[in-house]
């Protein structure tokens, strides 16, 4: 078989997604600077390109790759050293430093490599930086996309990207962020960061729509990696194997939540044999794990709990709507806000009855969040109508029309409206 | 038991024929039935061979070779993970499901090795591999069962 | 995009039933899978029992003709598989290769069909059960 030059680009481009983040999160612990050891990796990569195809892939390419960013890691030592003039003083300094920055690699490759990659993972989510660059940072280190990609993913300019990540390391050196592991009180918002950025990540690729640059939808297996990359770095953090749980039930649904038109489909209108059983059984795994470390009640935990009773039953009838009640009251302590309170409604209004589910909806009227929020008149409506007060809920589904952007549901809400308009009114309960 | 359940390829599907609508409507069904049996775990359709791939392993060499692999008589078009009770009711299943291209099919059903088919031979490290595989086996056989 | 990785082990299809694999080709294989996990590409494995312990069903008008294994035509048969996630074909050729597979196995690398591969009138075709699933809900008032 002849291996054309595509071919050996295409299988060292497979590499580099492979072990990139390995490599600049070794690298990021040595120079302890994540801008330099990402230049230090790329000048690997070149290296790579120009010798590979001549000597075919070597058996360890990972540790080929290392040994040579090490190598122009010295190099860049050496003439600064030289630029500085101070010759000796700085040979002998260079020796000793070299000596403990040339550890066992083989060693270095397999043990420390999983702290390093903690290491990256946490400083390129680090607080000090915007949302923005903390999502472009982690996809550039950690998911090894190209700022094309990233630009292409999250719908702006390439140059805007690339700022973005230059902006980002600057502002990491110049705060002087140190590449480690938080510990002790530091820890639980350190990893609420990173589990926000994964969390935004796989959001922006969910809402991704038929016809949309396939970057988008990627960026849901991208944060799936990640979040499973970091729950075999983090495996004794609750959340993070909330977060996965969380994901990977949702992503189960992906099959079944566009139409063939690429409109999206309601949960409870979904054909369920095409949820994807494997990531269920996934989900419910992870949040198996993080419920056995004591983490139920953390918010991704609860979420993803939410999901799974979803995920459980094989059709909308066989839900078990008391369960998501509850969860939904805890949730909503925890993280109050008003969309929660309004699924909380639904979901006690499905345990509870409508008039239970009603009260809650009533108490969101003078919200201001919701206020152009299409489902919280639909909500109502459907509630009142299970009430029999049919004009009130007509009223509700044309104001839930009127408000929605997707035509598809705008014709429901308004078929719904004119079924109601017709219906006899009955004296409510 | 779980067993994979395998249909074979032929030269239509290798040359990304679609089966038609009655075919998609019935296998639908059968699909539905075997969930509301509790017997489906899994399924999927692959890509003709020709989107695929082989490597070759030899020492420490690998040969790779792009698909389509005309020659085997061996290739997969698609295929199920179930849930059964034995060898016997995995044939019943399959008997019931409607012929999945239309023409002569073949249909294998292989059992699928457990973590308790290890026996004694292995060694403390790999029993304690072995435990954590178990764990993890039951950890997903009780997530199926909630 | 997802792929199996079928692993073809030479000689499998004349394995008789109860055949075990090699304990040190298994502590091999799973330091590899545990390299597959720990870079969140793994989503599933399975290793299958011989064909002399499997059976063929096959369709060719009239009734479904069963046959036990083993099958002596079959000069390849599957032994396990790996369902990983990836960005490329290449990436999971390059995972395949790091596979510490025996002298003259291989590994067949197929691209997992995903629904949106299909064109439009397929999915519609087998989309029309989630109409009459919507449809059916609705009339119950569930």
């Amino acid at each position: 078989m002849a291996v054309t030059a595509t071919d050996t680009h295409r299988s060292i481009d497979a590499v580099w997604r492979i072990e990139q983040a390995k490599l600049i999160a070794g690298l990021a612990r040595m120079v302890r600077d994540v801008g330099l050891a990402e230049e230090l990796a790329q000048d690997a990569l070149v290296a790579a390109l120009e010798r590979w195809p001549q000597t075919g892939i070597p058996d360890n390419p990972a540790a080929w790759l290392m040994a040579t960013a090490k190598n122009r890691a010295i190099d860049r030592l050496r003439r600064k050293a030289l630029m500085a003039r101070k010759q000796d003083e700085i040979g002998r300094e260079l020796d000793a430093r070299l000596e403990l920055a040339v550890p066992d690699i083989d060693a270095a490759l397999d043990d420390d490599i999983g702290d390093d990659l903690l290491r990256l993972v946490f400083t390129a989510c680090h607080p000090v930086l915007s949302t923005e660059a903390r999502v472009a940072l982690t996809l550039r280190l950690l998911g090894g996309l190209t700022t094309d990609e990233i630009a292409r993913a999250f719908l702006v300019a390439e140059p805007t990207v690339a700022q973005r990540i230059v902006r980002a390391k600057r502002t990491l050196a110049e705060a002087g962020v140190p590449f480690e592991v938080p510990r002790g009180g530091d820890r639980a918002v350190r990893l609420a960061s990173v589990l926000e950025v994964i969390y935004l990540i796989f959001n922006e690729g969910y809402t991704a729509t038929a016809g949309d640059d396939w970057m988008r939808p990627q960026l849901c297996e991208e944060a799936l990696r990640l979040g499973r990359v970091l729950a075999g770095l983090a495996p004794d953090e609750p959340e993070v194997h909330g977060l996965v749980a969380l994901m990977e039930i949702q992503a189960s649904r992906a099959r079944a939540r566009l139409s063939p038109t690429g409109e999206p489909i309601l949960l409870l209108e979904q054909d369920r044999a095409r949820w994807d059983q494997l990531l269920i059984r996934r989900g419910l795994a992870a949040l198996e794990r993080a419920e056995e470390l004591g983490g139920a009640q953390g918010s991704y935990a609860l979420q993803a709990a939410i999901a799974a009773c979803h995920a459980r039953a094989r059709t909308g009838a066989d839900t078990d709507w008391a369960r998501i009640a509850t969860l939904y009251d805890a949730l909503s302590q925890l993280t109050p806000s008003p969309v929660v309170e309004l699924n909380r409604a639904v979901a006690v209004a499905m345990a509870h009855g409508p008039a239970a589910g009603l009260a809650l909806v009533d108490a969101l009227a003078a919200e201001p969040t919701l206020r152009g929020y299409h489902l919280l008149p639909a909500v109502r409506g459907d509630l009142l109508a299970k009430l029999g007060r049919f004009e009130e809920a007509r009223a509700d589904c044309e104001r839930a029309a009127s408000l929605t952007q997707n035509a598809r549901e705008r014709e429901l809400l308004l078929a719904r409206a004119a079924s109601l308009g017709r219906s006899k009114k009955v004296p409510s309960a | 038991m779980r067993v994979m359940v395998i249909i074979k390829a032929n030269k239509d599907i290798e040359a990304g024929q679609m089966p038609d609508e009655k075919i998609l409507t019935e296998m639908g069904s059968f699909n539905e039935q075997l969930a509301e049996a509790g017997v489906l775990l899994g399924m999927e359709g692959l890509h003709p061979s020709a989107k695929g791939a082989r490597v070759k392993f030899t020492g420490t060499k690998r040969t790779v070779t792009d698909g389509p692999f005309t020659e085997s008589k061996e290739l997969i078009a698609g295929y199920w993970i179930w849930r059964v009770k034995s060898m016997a009711e995995a044939i019943e299943w399959v008997k019931r499901c409607p012929n999945p291209t239309g023409q002569e099919s073949e249909i294998e059903i292989r059992p699928i090795f457990e973590a308790e088919d290890f026996g004694p031979e292995f060694t403390p490290e790999l029993r304690a591999q072995e435990e954590r595989v178990i764990a993890r086996a039951a950890e997903l056989a009780q997530a199926e069962k909630a | 995009m997802r792929f199996m990785m079928l692993m073809i082990p030479k000689g499998y299809e004349t394995a008789k039933p109860g055949t075990m694999p090699d304990p040190k080709a298994v502590a091999a294989m799973m330091k590899y899978n545990e390299s597959l996990q720990k870079a969140g590409v793994l989503l599933a494995l399975d290793g299958l029992h011989p064909p002399s312990m499997g059976a063929r069903v096959s369709f060719s008008g009239g009734k479904p003709k069963v046959t036990d294994g083993p099958f002596a035509e079959a000069k390849e048969v599957l032994g396990g598989y790996w369902m990983i996630q990836v960005k490329s074909k290449a990436e999971a050729i390059e995972w395949a290769s790091r596979c510490p597979g025996g002298d003259n196995e291989v590994i067949e690398i197929r691209q997992v069909q995903e629904f949106a591969d299909f064109p439009a009138d397929v999915q519609q075709a087998a989309s029309g059960f989630a109409e009459m699933q919507a449809q059916s809900g609705q009339r119950k008032g569930s």
